[in-house]
C-alpha cells in the first residue's frame, strides 16, 4: 500500500497554494526550561504538513503555540498575512484553527453526538434565552448543526455509536470521534497531535484515509504530529523535524529522509 | 410491555432531537402534569403545604444547584445564600413597588440572585474544586450575615424577620394552600422546561464541555469566562426564584438564618442523590431528602409504637444521608435518575436482557 | 483613640486562637499529603474525637485511660474511611472525593450524636479560663491562661509533627507517597502502614484540637463549624505546606479578632463568621497557590 503514490497520481481537488500560516523565530520557555528555540517554518494552504522528532523534541509545544494554548516569549505567528499577538485558544478557534490532542481530550460525560455538536459551538449564536424558549433561531441552528454533524458522522463511519457515551468507546474510536469534533468546526487549519498513536495497523490505515479524505474533500490544511515514520512519509507533503526544541530539518519526505542531521537525531548520535 | 418503541420511526433529525423522542415518555409526562394539576382535589392542605409545595420549591433550587454543579461542574456550597437573596429581594420588591404582580417580583428576585451569583462566581475563573467550594462558602456566610445585620433588608423589623406579603396577581389573592400550590407548580413546571431546553441544547453542551475538559472546550471556542459566569447566573436565578417561593408559598415568616449552611448541604445532597447533571434527578433528590425524615418518623411509630426523640431521628437522618451520598458516589454517580433510566431501558427490552 | 495595649491584647488573643486553627488545618494537610484527598470530615473528626473522649470519661474511665482508647477509636475511624470510602473511589476526580468526605462528615457527626447524645459537655482540663495575673498587673492586658496553655500545646504538637515528617523514616516515606503513590510503592514503601499512621496521627491531632476547643467553649456540635475555619487557613497557607499552614492559622486568627473588635462594631458585629473566608477568596484571586504552596503549571 502506498497512499502517497495514489495521492501523487490523482489530481488534487485543492492544489497546494500560498503560505497560510507562518511561524517566525518562535521561542518558548517554562521557567528556566527551554521548550522551543528559535523555530521558523511555514504551512501552505491545502497541504499536509508533518512535525516529527524524538520524544521531548517540543512537537506538542509547537502545536500548543499555534493554537494559543501557550504564548511564546519570542517570535511571531502570522495567519494569512495577519500577525497574531497574545492569541488565546478561543481566538485561534475563531480564526478557523481546530485541533485534536495527544491524550484524547473528549468530553467524557457526553455522547458521541453531543461531543461533535459541541465542536459546532462557534457556528451557533443563539443566546441562552433563545435556547431556553426554543425560539426559531435556536431551533434552526440546532437543526442545521445536526445536519452538518450527521454528515461528519457518516464520513467517519461512526453512525452506529452516535448516542453512545464516549467514555464507553474503545481507544481507536475515541480518536476518530475527536477528529469528528474538530471537523465539526469546519476549520481552515486542522492540528492533529499524534492522531495514530497507540493504534493497530488497521486503525492506522483508516485514520490515514480519513485524514487524506478531509484534506481532499474540504481542502483543509493539516498540521500533524506523528511518530510512525512510515505514515508520515506516506501522507505528508512536507515535514518539519524538531530535536531538543530546535529545528533540524525541513522539506519533502524524501529530502528529510536523506538529511544527515535527521538521521543522527533518530539513530542517536552522541551530542 | 407498554414501554416499547416499535413502530415509532424518527424520520428527521428534528424529530430525533425533540425533548421526549419516545411517545410513551410524551404521554407519561402529560399524564404526570395533569395529575400534578389535579392533585389538590385529592390531597389535603397538610400534604399541600407541608410536603408538595416544599418539594416543588426545593426541586427548583436543586435544579439550580444541578445546573452549576452537575452540568457546569462547579462545586458550590452556597446555594442557600442565593435563595436568601431571592427571598429578601422578593419581600422588598413587593414592599417598595406598589401593585407589582407576584410573578414579576419573583422573576426580578431571580435576577437579583443572578447578579449576586455572577459576583461570587468570578473566583471560579481561576479556581476549581475545593478552592471554589471555599469561595462559595464565603458567599454563603457573607450573604446571611449581611441580611441579618442591615435592617433595611427586613424593613427594620424589630424581631429581625420578614413576613411574606400575600401572593397577589391579576387582582386575585392566592391565599389558600391549593392556590399557592398551583402558583408554585406553574412556575416550577415552566422553569424546569426551560432548564431542560438549555441542558439539551447548545448552552448545556457548553456547560458540560467546560466541566469535562476545559482546555478542549477553549479550543472549540467556548469562552470559559462566559460559560462559567452564565452557569453561575442561571443557577443563582433558579435558586433565587426558589428562595422567593420558599418564603412566600411555604415558610411565610423568615429570618436570614433559615438560609444557613445546613440548607446548602441539604441541597447539595439532593443533587448528588438525585443525579448529577439530570433534570429529573433534581426532583427525585429533593423528594428523597424531604420525605426521608417523614418516613423515618412513620417507621419508628410503627416499630416502637411511639415517637422517638427528634434529636435521635435527626442524627439518624444525618447518618443515612451521609451513607447514601458515599454509596451513590461509589456505585451510581448518576444517582436516582440513572436508576430510573436503567429501569426504563430494561422495560424497553423486557423480557430480553439485552 | 486606639489604645496600644488593648490592640495588643486583641492581637494576642487572635494569634492564640490562630494556633488552634493551624492545628486543625494540620490534620487536613497530613491526610492531603498521604492520600491526595481533601478530608472535609476533619471537622467532624474533631467533634467525634473529643465527644468520645468525654463520653468515655463519663463511663468511668480515668483521663489516662480514656486518652488511648479514644486514639484507638480514631485509628479505627481512619482505617474504616480508607477501606470503605477512599479505596472504592480511587482514581475518581478530586470533586467526587471531596463530596464523599462531605458525606463522611455527616456520617461521623450523626454517629457521634447517636452514640453520645447531643448535650453540651463541659471538659475540665484543670486550667482555668482566667487572665494571667502578672500580665494584667504589668500591662493591663487580659490574656487567658487557658488560651496560652492551649496555644502552647498546639505549638508543641505542630513542631513535633513538623520534625517527625522532616527527620524520620516515616516522614520521608510520607513525602514520597505524597509525590507519587505508584513510585513510592515501587521502591518498597509500605503504603498501608503509612496511611494507617497518617490517619492515626490525624486522629490524635483531631482529639487534641477538640480537647483544647472543648475546654474553652464546651464540647458541642458547634465545634464542627469552628473546625471549618481551617479551610481558609489551608487555602491561605497552601495545601501541602506545614509552615504555610502555621503562618496562615496565625494570620486568620489575628485578622478575624482584630476585624471583629475594630471594624465589627460599625456593622453590628459578627464579621468573624465570614472574614476568614473572604480573606481566603482574596488570596485565591491574588496568589492561588497559597503562601508557600507549589505553583502548579498545567500541561496539555
Amino acid at each position: 500500500m502506498n497512499i502517497s503514490a495514489i495521492l501523487q497520481s490523482s489530481q488534487r481537488a485543492f492544489p497546494v497554494g500560498a503560505p497560510i500560516l507562518e511561524l517566525d523565530s518562535i521561542s518558548l520557555r517554562f521557567g528556566g526550561v527551554k521548550a522551543l528555540t528559535n523555530i521558523s517554518f511555514n504551512v501552505l494552504e491545502h497541504e499536509v504538513r508533518a512535525i516529527i522528532g524524538p520524544n521531548g523534541a517540543g512537537k506538542s509545544s509547537m502545536l500548543n503555540v499555534i493554537n494559543g494554548v501557550y504564548v511564546p516569549q519570542e517570535g511571531s505567528i502570522t495567519l494569512r498575512g495577519e500577525r497574531l499577538a497574545g492569541m488565546k485558544p478561543t481566538d485561534a478557534a475563531k480564526l478557523g484553527i481546530a485541533r485534536t490532542f495527544q491524550n484524547i481530550a473528549l468530553f467524557k460525560g457526553m455522547s458521541v453526538l453531543d461531543n461533535i455538536m459541541a465542536g459546532r459551538n462557534l457556528r451557533m449564536h443563539a443566546s441562552f434565552l433563545e435556547v431556553a424558549l426554543q425560539l426559531p433561531r435556536a431551533r434552526r441552528e440546532e437543526a442545521e448543526s445536526r445536519e452538518a454533524v450527521e454528515e461528519i458522522i457518516e464520513f467517519l463511519e461512526i453512525e452506529h455509536i452516535r448516542k453512545t457515551p464516549v467514555s464507553r468507546l474503545p481507544y481507536g474510536l475515541q480518536k476518530r470521534v475527536e477528529l469528528g469534533r474538530a471537523l465539526a468546526a469546519e476549520p481552515k487549519i486542522l492540528l492533529l497531535d499524534e492522531p495514530m498513536a497507540g493504534m493497530n495497523i488497521e486503525e492506522k490505515q483508516d485514520m490515514c484515509r480519513f485524514i487524506l479524505d478531509v484534506n481532499d474533500h474540504y481542502g483543509t490544511t493539516i498540521v500533524l504530529i506523528e511518530h510512525d515514520m512510515g505514515v508520515v512519509m506516506d501522507i505528508s507533503d512536507r515535514v518539519v523535524v524538531l530535536d531538543y526544541g530546535k529545528k533540524i530539518g525541513d522539506g519533502t519526505p524524501e529530502e528529510v529522509r536523506s538529511d544527515q542531521n535527521v538521521i543522527d537525531a533518530y539513530l542517536g548520535v552522541p551530542h | 410491555m407498554f414501554y416499547r418503541e416499535a413502530g415509532q420511526f424518527r424520520t428527521s433529525y428534528a424529530q430525533d432531537s425533540q425533548i421526549f423522542p419516545l411517545r410513551q415518555d410524551r404521554v407519561g409526562i402529560i399524564i404526570m402534569l395533569i395529575a400534578a394539576v389535579m392533585l389538590p382535589f385529592v390531597a389535603n392542605s397538610y400534604w399541600l403545604s407541608a410536603i408538595l409545595i416544599p418539594w416543588l420549591v426545593l426541586s427548583l433550587v436543586a435544579l439550580g444547584q444541578n445546573i452549576l454543579m452537575g452540568y457546569a461542574g462547579q462545586l458550590s456550597l452556597g446555594s442557600a445564600g442565593f435563595m436568601a437573596v431571592g427571598a429578601f429581594a422578593c419581600y422588598n420588591l413587593i414592599l417598595r413597588i406598589d401593585g407589582i404582580p407576584f410573578v414579576v417580583a419573583v422573576a426580578l428576585s431571580g435576577v437579583c440572585a443572578a447578579l449576586v451569583g455572577i459576583v461570587f462566581g468570578l473566583p471560579s475563573l481561576r479556581i476549581r474544586g475545593l478552592y471554589l467550594a471555599v469561595a462559595t462558602l464565603a458567599s454563603q456566610f457573607f450573604i446571611v450575615w449581611a441580611l441579618d445585620k442591615f435592617g433595611w433588608f427586613k424593613n427594620y423589623d424589630p424581631a429581625g424577620v420578614i413576613t411574606a406579603q400575600p401572593i397577589v396577581m391579576f387582582g386575585h389573592n392566592f391565599a389558600t394552600p391549593r392556590e399557592k400550590y398551583w402558583v408554585v407548580l406553574a412556575i416550577v413546571a415552566v422553569l424546569a422546561l426551560l432548564a431542560k431546553n438549555m441542558a439539551r441544547g447548545s448552552i448545556g453542551r457548553g456547560w458540560m464541555a467546560v466541566r469535562d475538559m476545559d482546555v478542549a472546550a477553549e479550543v472549540m471556542g467556548f469562552s470559559l469566562l462566559r460559560t462559567k459566569l452564565q452557569a453561575f447566573a442561571i443557577s443563582s436565578f433558579y435558586c433565587g426564584v426558589g428562595g422567593a417561593l420558599f418564603a412566600f408559598a411555604y415558610l411565610q415568616t423568615v429570618e436570614p438564618s433559615a438560609f444557613g449552611i445546613d440548607l446548602s448541604f441539604r441541597i447539595l445532597f439532593m443533587v448528588i442523590i438525585g443525579g448529577l447533571g439530570t433534570i429529573m434527578g433534581s426532583f427525585l433528590g429533593a423528594g428523597f431528602i424531604l420525605l426521608m425524615p417523614i418516613f423515618l418518623n412513620i417507621f419508628f411509630h410503627t416499630v416502637f409504637g411511639k415517637s422517638v426523640d427528634a434529636t435521635i431521628t435527626s442524627a439518624l437522618e444525618q447518618v443515612i444521608f451521609g451513607v447514601m451520598i458515599i454509596m451513590f458516589l461509589i456505585f451510581e454517580p448518576l444517582g436516582l435518575a440513572r436508576l430510573w433510566q436503567l429501569t426504563k431501558e430494561r422495560l424497553r427490552l423486557w423480557p430480553f436482557k439485552h | 483613640m486606639l489604645d496600644f495595649w488593648f490592640f495588643l491584647e486583641v492581637l494576642v488573643g487572635g494569634l492564640l486562637s490562630g494556633t488552634m486553627y493551624a492545628l486543625v488545618a494540620l490534620g487536613f494537610v497530613l491526610i492531603y499529603k498521604a492520600s491526595s484527598v481533601f478530608n472535609f470530615a476533619q471537622g467532624a473528626m474533631v467533634f467525634f474525637a473529643v465527644l468520645s473522649f468525654v463520653g468515655f470519661m463519663e463511663l468511668g474511665l480515668p483521663f489516662w485511660a480514656a486518652l488511648p482508647v479514644t486514639v484507638g477509636l480514631m485509628i479505627l475511624v481512619g482505617m474504616g474511611t480508607e477501606r470503605f470510602v477512599l479505596r472504592p473511589l480511587v482514581n475518581q476526580s478530586e470533586d467526587t472525593l471531596l463530596m464523599a468526605t462531605i458525606g463522611l462528615a455527616f456520617v461521623i457527626e450523626g454517629v457521634a450524636q447517636l452514640a453520645w447524645g447531643v448535650d453540651v459537655r463541659r471538659l475540665d482540663l484543670g486550667i482555668r479560663d482566667e487572665p494571667i495575673n502578672w500580665v494584667m498587673d504589668k500591662t493591663g492586658m487580659l490574656v487567658s491562661q487557658l488560651d496560652v496553655t492551649a496555644a502552647a500545646v498546639a505549638g508543641i504538637m505542630v513542631a513535633a509533627l513538623a520534625l517527625l515528617f522532616s527527620h524520620t523514616k516515616v516522614g520521608r516515606g510520607l513525602r514520597a507517597v505524597a509525590d507519587d503513590h505508584a513510585a513510592a510503592l515501587s521502591i518498597g514503601i509500605p503504603l498501608k502502614h503509612i496511611w494507617m499512621l497518617v490517619w492515626a496521627t490525624a486522629g490524635v491531632v483531631a482529639l487534641v484540637a477538640g480537647m483544647l476547643w472543648g475546654a474553652r467553649s464546651g464540647v458541642q456540635f458547634a465545634l464542627v463549624w469552628v473546625a471549618l475555619k481551617a479551610l481558609p487557613v489551608l487555602i491561605i497557607g497552601g495545601f501541602t505546606s506545614v509552615p504555610g499552614v502555621i503562618l496562615a492559622g496565625l494570620i486568620v486568627g489575628a485578622v478575624e479578632k482584630l476585624g471583629e473588635v475594630f471594624i465589627g462594631p460599625f456593622f453590628g458585629g459578627g464579621i468573624e463568621g465570614w472574614a476568614p473566608y473572604m480573606l481566603a477568596v482574596l488570596f485565591l484571586l491574588i496568589r492561588p497557590e497559597g503562601l508557600f504552596g507549589e505553583k502548579i503549571i498545567r500541561r496539555v
